[in-house]
């Protein structure tokens, strides 16, 4: 027989201590059911989207196997699909956008978090925060019609001038091209590295620092020798946070990076991304083969962010773990 | 307050559901050649049958075939005309045919943005080939300047400019060079999207336009309207009999003149390189591609009345935007084709 | 010894002025991204904007209305989808929850949140357009609602765990069964937090491109109810910054104003709503 419903107060939670029957009677377990069944479902959608993904890239994973990889031809009409190139494009793109930003990102949350007092340090963080939420297809206008000249008519020609004897800045300055897209993303991951590395720097204990001053050190040498090594798993991880959005932007990247889908040293050349060549070509990819091996880009888009974002998130929580004291005595 | 912005919201959604479908809507979608051209049809389309609106987005004609086939939208655009591969492919995915009705003809033109250079240039099918093929990359090259004497051409590279998508004007620029260069035809070929050995990639001929626009000592390709309409100068090219025609609707029409008379009954033919003196070699017809069988019959009437519409009052708008009407021949023939939709 | 004491001070003086820079140079980006857009986008916002449809190509006086009644249906759906996902999710994961279905709940989630916008266009493409053979509002919706859920979820259990355990062992005590503690003692003690998780949500989807061209794909007209394609702010952008126009490109500065305009708001009135004194304190 059940328990009857007494609900004598108990330290604890009440589930378990009572019958099945009279938790529906009062609507738990039904609120329970309800609850699990849309939690299920983010687990759902998300196991059906991979599937959809491995699915979806059947024909070029058994055409091309791992030549996809390694091949840069990309040839609708006769049906060879290499993706060189856009991976290539991704990675220089992503390259160049952390080449800029993690310095200045890193540099600007240390101020923040070890030298601005707590209101300027939060109001500034304010804006940074708001910074981060400016859509993409923004920062694609403005980079059509401002980064982009400036590229051509100054950036461009200066580089070429001063550094033109490496290979990564010869060819002519089309003004759209790698380094163009760099740019504009590096604009577009600063808020990331900026407001992790800034909350995992906060997070590092006070004796920490007052132990390197004691010792002698100035002010700069206490935050760079000693707090920032020991939140450098954090920082990191807003690296990879950061590398993880540079890689998946499309429509900044499509608007300024010249849909060109070569590999080239030069970082004047027009290129290609993964995301800029599925936004492209999606809606009109003809053949089965080349629709799909537009969805095995996807799919090898969303490994990469996948194993970045985990990467990340690894690496914050267990250097916040070890900020906050769990980590030693 | 929770309770009154569930109220509010809820009345929104029902407000947004219900104040629905009493408009006949039809999406197409296809080739940006035309899109100054339909775009204008469908607006003035819409106001002489307000309850009627159609929908046409310019996403290339690679993109106006794929959709039609898979049956996301209720017809296509194009100006390269299916092959017989996607005709079957449609075919066995719906299990009946796909029909080509021609809409109007235009020119693709070789247009450039070359500081200090306002002259009309000459361009030789081999300068043409050439520089799309990424072997002449200056403006001065002899290719280039033996047919511009009295230009002087600066010694810049050529920045070339082509489509980023599959493209029924990019189809009508290959064909055209496949057919005046062996090299291109081996190495490159025709079709909507091919591999281009050099050059940017602008989205839409409307991409290709702001990036010519946009970008000293670019060379691209574009229907005549394009180049027009935002005043950039454009290039004669030489055609078959030897002469440099600069496009013009007589210079189109003049192309399409033979293929008029000898027009198939699916209405796809090529007429790029057409013989005449007056022809304009890189000419080409686009089509409105149209399910031969429709499930809903409002929106099969509706286009069949839109397409009677093109064909004669619709002709009217061409001019004025830059592309020839259609031979009075191939409009009888189409005329007569429109029973053929059930 | 003390020369060389001066160079370390000296450094220091110089490196963390650098920072300071740093910090400077990244602020002053976003009020010249809005300074920008404002001088731009505040000399082409005009009447015909919110009040017009899209005119011919090449001709002049058109407007976006189709494109913002577009974005405010698109949007409308997107949260009406994600958002109940999201929260009753949460309310799972927070108050029955535990355990290995938790950690995996979590885990999607977090996968989802880190899935490439133009991947989720795709998926949306493949699930919600081909087999109905139509774009659409609805799939538009989907795709933009599948966004908003991960961080809806995450950020809504976070509040619900935070109401401290005497609220919640007090209405115990009452004798209140679990459900009823939730609906009238917990979810009204995290209201705030929860508004603020939504409307970052809704902020961070409205300016969403990637995932729309492949589902609402895009009107030059209204779209009447949610089963047809339409047209949207962010995508409307898109398509006329690459035109050779110049009446696009005014509008395309004028709709980005619009946009971010509203995006900032959402996010200053979410921040101002958590930071207004939450009802409860954040661990």
């Amino acid at each position: 027989m059940a328990t009857t419903t007494t609900t004598v107060p108990s330290a604890g939670p009440v589930v378990g201590s009572r019958s099945f029957l009279s938790r529906l009677r009062d609507g738990d377990e039904i609120a329970r059911m309800i609850t699990f069944l849309f939690a299920a479902s983010v687990v759902l959608v998300t196991l059906l989207l991979v599937f959809e993904l491995w699915q979806g890239s059947v024909l070029p994973r058994h055409k091309f196997g791992f030549n996809f990889f390694r091949t840069s031809v990309w040839d609708p009409i006769f049906d060879q699909f290499g993706a060189l190139p856009f991976i290539y494009g991704t990675l220089v793109t992503a390259g160049v956008s952390l080449l800029i930003a993690v310095p200045l990102g890193i540099g600007a949350a240390i101020f923040l978090a070890e030298l601005a007092p707590a209101r300027i340090s939060d109001t500034l963080e304010f804006f940074i925060d708001l910074l981060a939420a400016v859509p993409s297809v923004i920062y694609g206008l403005l980079g059509v019609f401002v980064v982009v000249p400036l590229m051509r008519v100054y950036i461009q020609p200066a580089l070429k001038s001063t550094l033109g004897f490496l290979p990564l800045f010869q060819g002519p300055a089309y003004g759209v091209g790698f380094l163009t897209a760099g740019i504009v993303l590096a604009i577009m991951v600063i808020p990331y590295i900026i407001s992790v590395s800034r909350e995992v720097l906060l997070s590092v204990p006070r004796d920490q620092r007052e132990a390197a001053l004691s010792l002698g050190s100035t002010r700069w040498e206490s935050t760079w020798k000693v707090v920032v090594p020991f939140a450098r798993g954090g920082i990191m991880g807003s690296i990879f946070l950061a590398l993880a959005r540079a890689l998946g932007e499309t429509m900044a990247v499509t608007m300024v990076i010249g849909n060109n889908p070569i590999v080239s040293a030069s970082l004047f050349s027009p290129g290609y991304s993964i995301a800029a060549v599925i936004a492209n070509e999606l809606t009109e990819a003809t053949s089965n083969l080349h629709y799909q091996a537009l969805i095995e880009l996807g799919l090898v888009l969303f490994i990469l962010t996948f194993i970045l974002n985990g990467l990340a998130r690894l690496l914050i929580v267990a250097t916040s773990q070890k900020g906050s004291g769990m980590g030693h005595a | 307050m929770k309770r009154i912005s569930g109220l509010f919201l809820a009345l929104l959604v029902l407000a947004v559901v219900v104040l629905a479908d009493n408009a006949l809507s039809i999406t197409g979608a296809g080739a940006t050649f035309p899109y100054p051209m339909y775009s204008k049809w469908f607006d003035e389309y819409h106001k002489k049958n307000s309850n009627l609106s159609i929908n046409y987005q310019s996403i290339g004609s690679g993109g106006g075939i794929k959709q039609v086939t898979e049956g996301t939208v209720d017809f296509g655009a194009s100006d390269g005309p299916m092959n017989d591969e996607q005709l079957k492919a449609y075919a066995d995915k719906h299990g009946s045919g796909i029909l080509h009705f021609p809409t109007v003809m235009g020119a693709v033109v070789p247009f450039y943005n070359i500081p200090g250079v306002t002259a009309e240039l000459n361009f030789t099918p081999e300068a043409l080939a050439g520089i799309y093929l990424g072997k002449i990359t200056k403006w001065n090259d002899p290719a280039i300047a033996g047919a511009n004497k009295g230009v002087s051409l600066p010694a810049n590279d050529i920045v070339v400019v082509h489509r980023a998508e599959g493209s029924g004007t990019t189809f009508c620029w290959t064909d055209y060079l496949s057919k005046v260069s062996e090299e291109w035809k081996a190495k490159v070929g025709k079709g909507g999207s091919v591999n281009w050995p050099v050059g940017l990639g602008g989205k839409g001929s409307e991409g290709v336009t702001g990036t010519v626009k946009n970008t000293p000592n670019s060379i691209g390709y574009v229907e005549l309207t394009y180049a027009e309409s935002n005043k950039i100068p454009y290039g004669n090219v030489k055609n078959a009999a030897g002469v440099f025609v600069k496009a013009s609707l007589s210079a189109v029409s003049a192309a399409a003149a033979g293929a008029a008379k000898d027009m198939p009954d699916d209405f796809r033919v090529s007429i790029t390189d057409a013989p005449g003196k007056a022809s304009y070699p890189i000419s080409t017809f686009t089509w409105l591609l149209i399910p031969q069988k429709f499930t809903d019959t409002a929106k099969r009437d509706a286009i069949k009345g839109f397409v009677r519409w093109a064909l004669a009052d619709g002709q009217g708008y061409a001019e004025s935007l830059s592309y020839a009407k259609l031979p009075k021949e191939v409009v009888a023939k189409e005329l007569k084709a429109i029973d053929k939709i059930q | 010894m003390n020369s060389r004491l001066r160079w370390r001070k000296f450094v220091s003086g110089f490196m963390l002025t650098m920072t300071g820079v740093c910090a400077m140079i990244s602020v002053s980006v976003l009020f010249f991204i809005l300074g920008y857009l404002l001088f731009h986008g505040g000399t082409s916002i005009s009447w015909n904007f919110f009040t017009k449809l899209p005119a011919p190509v090449g001709e002049t006086g058109g407007g976006m209305a189709n494109a913002i009644v577009g974005s405010g249906k698109l949007l409308l759906l997107a949260t009406l989808f994600g958002v109940p996902i999201g929260f009753f999710g949460a309310i799972y994961l927070a108050e029955f929850g535990g355990g290995p279905i938790a950690f995996v709940v979590r885990y999607a989630a977090d996968l989802l949140n880190g899935v490439p916008s133009i991947v989720i266009g795709i998926f949306a493409y493949a699930l919600a357009v081909l087999p109905f053979k139509h774009f659409s509002t609805l799939a538009g919706g989907f795709a933009l609602g599948l966004m908003m859920i991960p961080i809806t979820l995450r950020s809504t259990e976070e509040f619900l765990r935070a109401v401290p355990r005497a609220l919640r062992e007090g209405a115990m005590a009452l004798g209140a069964s679990k459900w009823k503690t939730i609906v009238s003692v917990i979810v009204p003690a995290a209201y705030r937090g929860i508004l603020t998780a939504i409307l970052l949500a809704f902020a961070r989807v409205a300016g969403e491109t990637a995932p729309l061209l492949f589902t609402a794909f895009g009107n030059r007209f209204w779209s009447p109810g949610l089963n047809q394609p339409t047209a949207s702010l962010p995508a409307m952008i898109y398509n006329y910054a690459i035109s050779p126009y110049d009446d696009w490109h005014r509008q395309a500065w004028a709709a980005g104003l619009v946009l971010l305009g509203l995006i900032l708001v959402i996010n200053i009135l979410a921040r101002g709503i958590l930071s207004r004194g939450i009802s409860v304190s954040r661990s």
